[in-house]
């Protein structure tokens, strides 16, 4: 009896042609997902300028907020309410730059420490509380700072107050990324460093932190973008205040914080927009410099 | 052995005596070494893998004492000094290393790294004498002609075999007396091997060369005289032509007729 003849390629031809069918569909299911993700912060930006433009001049930048019925006889009048956030951006910068200058030296040691030790007892405790530390979550840091800072220390909210709970926010940041950064450098290049009898200290000053530098700078830029915009800690410790304030004993106002003060105002609603548009510029400018640093390093 | 190699107490650069190395208490890679190498000369360790080739490498320039794990005994004396009575710095000045993949300096510049080991010690240079460093080392790696116009770029710049000619240049720096080699051609290619190959012996006239490879014939083709190593054990030291044609331990012959690898 004569085999029915097969199509042996029409069966291959079938097969290659579901592959390609199901193919399609699962990009289709991929793109979409990730459209779903992107699009949260595109339809956030788009909201952020279409509503904050018309706010952003150079008063914004150059003078303090407002009070409420400037706010009010503008609205009544169809102008623009009239100031801006001066004392905003400046106490965010400020207590940012103290809580840097107090988290970045502690940080790159503790980092470093982790670094070098990382299988040693007291290390791990070290590292499984740092993690911890990076889930309390930030208005329990506030209200810590606010009993042992505003109540003991400066006797009432205070910019010093405030930076000491960011700092507190931006350790365990810092202090993983570099440990995680210093893992990357190879232990050749360590080796090659005490093959040339370079002692322990130089090898760690000279050899590891050039060779991971751009990573740590990632890391403290990436810790920054995290504390700019926190707004909770700040309201148990820095208060706000509607005068440009530089000393570290008294309330300061930061960005975040006026946003808060706005929401609260009526008659302020429009300046929410704008002061949100510029925060979400700087966590998105901190953001770009840190992955641009990130693509030179990998080249 | 020593009496069979001929090799006098004046000629004898590194005197390993005794040498165990244990990676964890009781686990021993290395058991019992005793040689001496001979200055001026290519001595090859070869070996099967694990067998303790590079840990005998790592424990004369003192590599161990990075990891607090690794136990050394016994001696090793470098022109007859006692190495543990003398500083891990200056040991490692005196003995250069180069590994098994080239690992120049990232950040630094070609000519930095050639002079690296005097800029991480601090060790201040006039313009002259880091410019003569820099181009003697890599004369002798013959590297300079490649690389002179382009002393400023990164180091990273290079090809392997580019940058393993440069890792060997700032191990000449220091004009060390041992340059330790742990398999230094395992990550390049022929062509780049066979330069390095060359490189070795052209060295061996000022330096004495103590090479790790799992290679049998670039030990048949560089060395002066052999190790050959098998779980631990220094199992056969001899004149490389005559331990290859003629070995004496049947281990050695088994290995070098491809019995096991």
């Amino acid at each position: 009896m004569a085999k029915p003849k097969l199509k042996y390629n029409s069966i291959l031809q079938r097969e290659v042609k579901s592959r390609f069918i199901k193919d399609k569909i699962f990009s289709g299911i991929v793109i979409t997902l990730s459209l779903i993700t992107i699009s949260p912060i595109v339809l956030i930006i788009l909201k952020l300028i279409a509503k904050g433009y018309k706010q952003i001049n150079l008063s914004f930048f150059t003078e303090t907020a407002p009070n409420t019925f400037q706010a009010m006889e503008a609205i009544n009048s169809g102008n623009v309410i009239p100031g801006g956030i001066l004392n905003g951006i400046t106490g965010s910068l400020f207590m940012v730059f103290l809580a840097s200058i107090m988290a970045i030296p502690i940080g790159l040691l503790v980092g470093i420490f982790l670094y070098e030790n990382g299988t040693k007892r007291y290390a791990n405790i070290v590292k499984d509380i740092t993690d911890i530390l990076q889930g309390v979550p930030s208005i329990v840091l506030g209200l810590i700072s606010y009993f042992w800072v505003v109540k003991f220390i400066t006797n009432g909210f205070s910019a010093m107050a405030g930076s000491f709970a960011l700092f507190i926010m931006m350790l365990p940041l810092i202090i993983r990324s570099t440990e995680e950064t210093l893992k990357m450098v190879p232990d050749t290049i360590k080796e090659a460093g005490f093959a040339l009898g370079v002692p322990y200290h130089k090898i760690i000053l000279r050899v590891l932190i050039p060779t991971g530098l751009s990573g740590l700078i990632t890391g403290i830029l990436l810790s920054i973008s995290r504390i700019i915009g926190e707004t909770a800690p700040l309201m148990l410790t820095a208060l706000g205040s509607m005068s440009v304030n530089f000393d570290i004993s008294k309330p300061t106002s930061a960005i975040p914080l006026l946003i808060w003060q706005f929401y609260n105002d009526p008659n302020m609603v429009d300046l929410i927009w704008s002061s949100s548009l510029l925060l979400m510029f700087f966590v998105l400018a901190l953001n770009l410099i840190s992955k641009q640093i990130i693509s030179k390093r990998n080249k | 052995m020593i009496d069979e190699l001929n090799i006098q107490e004046k000629d004898a650069v590194l005197d390993i005596k005794n040498l165990s190395v244990a990676y964890s208490k009781g686990k021993y890679a290395v058991t019992n070494v005793s040689a001496q190498v001979k200055r001026n000369k290519v001595t090859a360790i070869m070996g099967p893998s694990g067998c303790g080739k590079s840990t005998i490498l790592r424990a004369i320039n003192k590599m161990h004492d990075l990891y607090p794990n690794i136990e050394t005994e016994g001696q090793v004396f470098l022109n007859g000094v006692d190495t543990s009575s003398m500083s891990t710095i200056m040991l490692r000045r005196k003995i250069g290393m180069v590994f098994q993949r080239p690992n120049p300096f990232p950040t630094m510049s070609i000519s930095d790294n050639v002079i690296a080991g005097y800029k991480l010690n601090g060790i201040k240079l006039k313009k002259f004498e880091r410019e003569e460093i820099v181009k003697k080392s890599l004369q002798d790696v013959t590297l300079w002609e490649e690389v002179k116009d382009s002393l400023n770029k990164k180091g990273t710049f290079l090809s392997g075999g580019q940058q393993q000619r440069l890792c060997i240049a700032r191990a000449l720096a220091f004009q060390p007396d041992v340059i330790l080699l742990d398999e230094p051609t395992s990550a390049l290619d022929p062509v780049a091997t066979k330069k390095i190959e060359e490189l070795l012996i052209a060295l061996k006239e000022h330096y004495t060369i103590l090479l790790v490879t799992h290679n049998m014939s670039q030990a048949a083709r560089i060395s002066d005289y052999s190790m050959f190593m098998y779980l631990g054990e220094l199992v056969e030291y001899g004149k490389s032509k005559e331990m290859f044609i003629n070995p004496k331990d049947k281990r050695t012959d088994e290995y070098l007729t491809g019995k096991f690898s």
